[in-house]
Formats: C-alpha cells, structure tokens, sequence
C-alpha cells in the first residue's frame, strides 16, 4: 500500500481532544503515521501526490454499537457483504452485532462461525455479541468466559429483556468474575406485552396498544439496585423517556455504568408514526417531543454516552401489514452519522459531542482500540462534506432492506470517503 | 368549490376511515341522507335502484351479527350486488396477506369495500391499495365510524339535536371503537362528554380529547340527557382488568339506582351486543320507555345507506 496525504481538513478526533484544521498521513501499513496541524503542505514530501480536502471533515470511523445483521438465518434481510457497503457509505467502519439470529448466537462454535463469515465477507470491524441466556429464553446464563476467548465483545439477549432477578443478580456477578460487558434492553415484559408504541394520547387516538415510559423505566431502577450490590460492567443497550434520562443521572454520581441512545429517538417522536407508519413501529417505542427533548440534553450532559443507528433490517413482506403484526425495527446504519448531525445544524448538540457518542465512548465501553485517530492506530475514519444537502430515498440505501425510518427526509452532511485500515472502500 | 357535473361535491374523503376524518359539513351531509331513508325503510317498499350496477363487497375479519347485517341490507335496499366474503373459507385462512385480498378484490372492480378488521389502522391500509371507496366496518381499538354516526342520529330523533346535551360513555373504553368514534364526533357536534370507566379500562390521555373522566358511574350520570352502556370485550383481556363480571356489575353495570343520578327523561343506548347483567340490567335494557336499543339497530340501516351513497359517487 501507498503512503497517503491528506491536508486542510477539519479533524475531529474526541479521544484525543483534537479539534483542528490540519492533515493525515497514513502509512505503508495502513497505520497512522501523524495527524493534527504539523501535516501541511510545507513539511510533506513535494514529490508525493497528496489530496486537498478543501475544509471537508476528518471523523474516526464509527464504532455502532447496535447492529442486526441477518447472519445466519435471515440473509434474505441483511449479510454482512450488504451491511459492510451499507455501513462505509455512513462513515461506519465498525458494528457491534447483535445475537438475535437463526440459531442464535449462544455457544462457541456459532461465535466461530459469524467470525470466519464476518472475515471473508465483511469489509469492516465486525464485534459480534453472544446472548445473555441460551436460547435468549432468560434463564440460564451462557458461557461468558469461553465465549470471550473466542472474540465476543459483550453479553445482550437484544431484544430481549432479562425478567427474572435472581438470574439478572448471578448474570452480574459472573459478568464481575470475567470481566465482561452487560447489555440490557430495558424492557418489562409484563408492561410492554402487545404493545406496539408509546402509551399516549397518540397511541388513544390511533387504537393501538401502548407500551408505558415506566416499562423502562422500572427495569433500569432494578438492574441499578442490583448492579450497587453485584458491581461489573453495565451498559443500558437504549433509553427513551425523559424519566429514565432522570433516574440514569442520578445514579451517575454513585454507580459505574453506560447507557446508550437510538438516533430515532433522539431524532423522531411519536407524532412521526402519522398514519400507521410501520417503519416507525420501534423499541424502545419513539416517545413525546418531551422525551426527545430530554434525550438531547441528557447527550449534552454526557448522562448518554453513545448514540447507535439500532440498525434493524426487515424486508418488505414483514412491514407491509397491519400495525399490530409488523416487524419491529428499522434500518438505519447509513443514515446514523448524518442523521445526528442534524443535532449540530440545528444547533442542539456539539459536534464533538455527537462525534465522541459515535466513537470513542462505545469504544471505551466495548474495550476496543477503535474509534479514535491516534498515531500507530488502524486508520479507520471516514471524509465528510458536513453541509451538503442530500434526502434520503429508499431506493438509494444499500442496506439490503429498506426500511428507513426517515424516507424523503432532507438531511445535511454526506460522507465523501471511507477507510478501513487505510484502504479506501468507499467512495461517493 | 370544486364542482362536479353540475353539484357540489359535498363530502371531503374518498373513503370513510373514521370520524376523526370528517369534517361538521360531511357529518351533517350524512346524517341529512340518513333521515332520508328512515321513512322509506318503514315503508312497503323498500328497494331503490341508486346503487344499481354497483358492487359492495362486505369483508369481516371479525365475527359480526348487526354491523354485517345493517350493510347488506342497507346495500340491498339500494340496489347493489352485495357479496359478502366467508372469511373462515377465504384465502386468508391460507396464509394470504390484508394487502393481496385487497388487491384481489380490487381486480374485481368493485365500488365499495366494507371492512371489519381486528388490528387497528387495517382499513387505512387496505384503502391505499384499492381503486374503489373503503368503509371502516370497524378497527380493532380505533374506530367505528357508522356506529357513531347511528347513535347521533338516533340522539337526533329522541332529543331533537346534540348540541348541549350531556352525554356519558361508559364501561370498557380502552377496548372500544365505538367509544373513540362517538367522543369524536359527539364533540363535533357540541355534545359535553362524561367518559365513565374503571381507570384498567381508561385509555391514557383520553382528557386531551376533551371530555370528562370520572371512575364514579354515580358521579359521571349525573344530569346526563344520554347514557350509552359500552360491552365489556371480555375477548381482548388477557389479564387482571378486573376482579369479576359481579363486581363490575355492582360498580359500573348500569342498575335504576345509578340510573336515578342522571335526568329524568334520560335515554340508554348501546351498541350492542350486550351482557345483560354485566353492564346492564336486563330489565332497562328491554323499558321501552328509557331503552332506545332497538332505534339504533333500525336507524342503523339508514345511516348505512347514506354512507354507501355517498361514497360510491
């Protein structure tokens, strides 16, 4: 590989605190060699060809923590060869999967299996979960340990919640013995059964079941009261209502945890679901202007430390139904980067903010060298005209399914280029 | 205005998904072509001939009795094919999908869909898919438009208007099309609302419709013109609602003592069908006097007629 030259951008790199016009070299090797405001013009070789970016933008590669891929079992929804195109267009270089496929990821040699699919076919960092519980059924707790040496990065049952306390408490102090990572869908069971969206004046109107802002809520308490006697690694998979933003900031004083957003949620409220938009039917459900207001500011406060695309691909066949017995979910891994954006133009959150929540914070929290720029690194990052205008059609995504939630929405910042391992693999 | 040869059109939707659609022009146009044929159904004669050469299709998802009777018949009396689909022998027993039997039965060319469905928004779905005007039958939670629009109606002929009056709803509104159709269009029309249900069997937020909560049955009769008793749909609980049908009796069946609270002349409506001594007592659902029951199901054909009038042009 050829040494390459980047000069005048905007770089990004929240792990570094680095905020800065300035260029990139990446070596031989596909590392970086030095980045920041030293690289310019004047202290390059004039003989190498070197790329103007002209004040376009420099972000780590993003590093989303909640991605379904349909491997194994569901191929017909998403694989990896689709969701690694799908990715490199938003800027993705790294995803974290989640269990929920056909067997379910809940031994070792399934782990070993998507690692050898994930290597041959994907284009990018593939962290696969394992789940919770085998079987995802709650009760018995999987192999933690085992599981770990063969590459997984964390333990979540995805869609699922873990309902019974006793194995939540045991699940905790195994997690505590390994070192392992906890990821909980905050869901009561009970609470959220049929429901299909936010318990509300909306969900009135339209006749559908309502899921309450208290299942979540009630969850998060009890997994924080055990998590103060069973310490480990704990990180809330997506939170929604301005309640649980409350609850998690409070407990932020004395607790070690995480917790993370959807970018629907942070993006969309439940007025959005109009007239039975099935690609909308998501959990946790879109809630009250309200509560999107508060998962902002719980952003801006750093009380949410990740934003991820839950990234959900459903083929047409299982949205186009009736409300109550469409598929729950919507693909978004190439709209994340730019739909958060959204929150810098309209001037409700940082950029940085934003960046650290798609990079170095899920990092930090999987324990992966990822999502940062420092020198010697893999360079994975991605170029970005940040105020381009483009809108989102769903005949143009590349994820396999198309099930956007934000069909013809006019968004601003589109990706240029992405890099893995200083490869250009993605190009506009 | 937008003028079609000659008239004004005079209704603003293709189909009839709901109230909550319709504008107090399209409501009182309605109800105007309802009065109309109340007279020809009493009469000997009850065929006419403006429906003729058109196709009704009656689709029920849901086992129905007087909501699919009232529309064959109503599209009987106006001369129209009715066909009315068996789902238990359809396709949809094979697996088909709502939007395939929509798009097969829009190949047919009929003129209007009726639809009863048990997942709400599901005629909203279907009536993206047909060339033809759709009419919510019912549902699931969401609505049912020509129920409310015969209990108007019915208000209309007993008290001479809505306007003013009180009305209480009561019994099992989580669950009920009826009720949500009926808060709708009886706020349109000026009514004041008391919505009076155990608090498992309220939905949330129903206060921002503007109308009056009350978990007291005594409390939310009192001084009402109308009291509309709701079925308690003991099919779509699935757990701990409530303690029991006895004890439900005892706090919201309406019994003459709870009926004492609201005026003197106060009618009882219901929708029907219903469980005689779970919500209501027997014996006032049958006092011919209080009880306009058997009104509705009568003026219902009407209403029914008029809807499918005035969408099928």
């Amino acid at each position: 590989m050829k040494k390459k030259y980047f000069l005048n951008a905007n770089i990004i790199d929240p792990q570094n605190s680095l905020d800065e016009v300035g260029g990139l070299i990446i070596n031989e090797e596909g590392k970086i060699e030095a980045i920041g405001k030293k690289v310019n013009e004047n202290n390059i070789p004039s003989r190498e060809k070197h790329i103007n970016l002209k004040g376009n933008y420099i972000f780590p590669g993003i590093v989303d923590m909640r991605v379904f891929v349909g491997e194994p079992g569901y191929e017909y929804k998403e694989n990896f060869r689709t969701l690694s195109n799908a990715a490199l267009s938003g800027g993705v270089t790294s995803v974290v999967t989640m269990p929920n496929t056909n067997p379910i990821i809940d031994n070792v040699s399934m782990v070993d299996f998507i690692k050898r699919r994930g290597r041959d076919k994907s284009k990018i960092n593939i962290f696969p979960t394992a789940s919770l519980t085998k079987n995802l059924e709650g009760t018995n707790m999987t192999e933690f340990g085992l599981l770990q040496k063969k590459g997984i990065v964390g333990f979540t049952d995805g869609i699922k919640t873990i309902q019974n306390t006793r194995v939540m408490s045991r699940i905790m102090n195994s997690a505590y013995d390994l070192n392992s990572l906890i990821i909980q869908h905050a869901e009561d069971f009970y609470l959220a059964e049929n429901g299909m969206m936010n318990d509300g004046i909306i969900s009135t109107k339209l006749g559908l079941q309502g899921i309450p802002e208290v299942a979540e809520k009630i969850i998060i308490e009890r997994d924080l009261a055990l998590l103060d006697e069973y310490r480990c690694r704990y990180h809330i998979s997506q939170i929604s209502s301005a309640k649980s933003v409350a609850i998690i900031e409070e407990k932020k004083q004395f607790l070690k945890f995480s917790c993370g957003v959807s970018i629907n949620n942070l993006s969309l409220n439940e007025n959005d679901i109009g007239d039975f938009r099935t690609f909308l039917k998501l959990s946790p459900p879109l809630r009250t202007e309200e509560d999107r207001l508060a998962l902002v500011e719980g952003l801006n406060k750093k009380t949410i430390d990740v934003i991820v695309s839950d990234h959900k691909p459903e083929d047409e066949e299982q949205k186009r139904l009736t409300f109550a017995k469409a598929a729950t979910g919507s693909s978004g891994i190439e709209t994340l980067l730019s739909l958060s954006l959204e929150l810098f133009h309209n001037g409700s959150v940082k950029l940085s903010t934003i960046i650290e929540a798609l990079t170095c914070n899920p990092a930090k929290i999987l324990k992966i060298n990822k999502g940062n720029l420092t020198i010697g690194n893999d360079a994975d990052f991605c170029i970005m005209d940040i105020n381009k205008p483009w809108i989102v059609k769903n005949e143009n995504l590349l994820s396999k399914s198309k099930n956007t939630s934000i069909e013809n929405k006019k968004l601003q910042g589109k990706v240029i280029n992405t890099f893995v391992n200083g490869e250009e693999l993605y190009k506009v | 205005m937008a003028i079609k040869s000659g008239k004004a059109v005079k209704i603003s939707q293709k189909h009839l998904l709901g109230i909550q659609d319709l504008s107090i022009s399209d409501v009182n146009y309605i109800l105007s072509e309802a009065k109309q044929f109340i007279k020809l159904n009493r009469s000997k004669n009850k065929k006419l001939d403006t429906l003729r050469g058109k196709t009704q299709i009656n689709l029920f998802f849901e086992p129905s009795t007087r909501t699919q009777s009232s529309f064959e018949l109503a599209g009987k009396r106006l001369g129209a094919d009715v066909m009315s689909m068996n789902i238990v022998n359809s396709a949809i027993k094979k697996g088909e999908t709502l939007i395939d039997t929509a798009m097969t039965l829009n190949a047919m060319h009929p003129n209007l869909i009726v639809v009863r469905h048990q997942d709400s928004g599901a005629c909203n779905l279907l009536s993206q898919k047909v060339n033809c005007a759709v009419i919510n039958a019912g549902d699931g939670r969401r609505e049912h438009p020509t129920q409310a629009l015969l209990d108007a109606l019915t208000i209309i002929e007993k008290k001479g208007k809505v306007q003013g009056l009180r009305i209480a709803i009561c019994g099992d509104i989580l669950h009920s099309r009826v009720a949500r159709s009926n808060i709708h269009l009886l706020n349109m029309l000026g009514a004041e609302l008391n919505i009076v249900a155990p608090t498992n069997l309220m939905p949330k937020n129903l206060e921002k419709f503007g109308v009056n909560k009350f978990s007291d049955m005594k409390k939310g009769l009192k001084n009402c013109d109308i009291v509309m008793m709701l079925r308690l749909q003991n099919e779509r609980m699935n757990s701990s609602f409530l303690s029991s049908n006895r004890e439900y009796y005892e706090y919201y069946g309406l019994t003459p003592d709870k009926l004492d609270c609201a005026k003197s002349n106060a009618l009882i409506m219901h929708p029907g069908p219903m469980n005689r001594g779970i919500e209501i007592d027997t014996n006032l659902a049958d006092d011919i006097n209080k009880s306009v029951i058997q009104e509705q199901v009568e003026l219902g054909v009407a209403v029914r007629m008029a809807c499918l009038k005035i969408f099928c042009e």
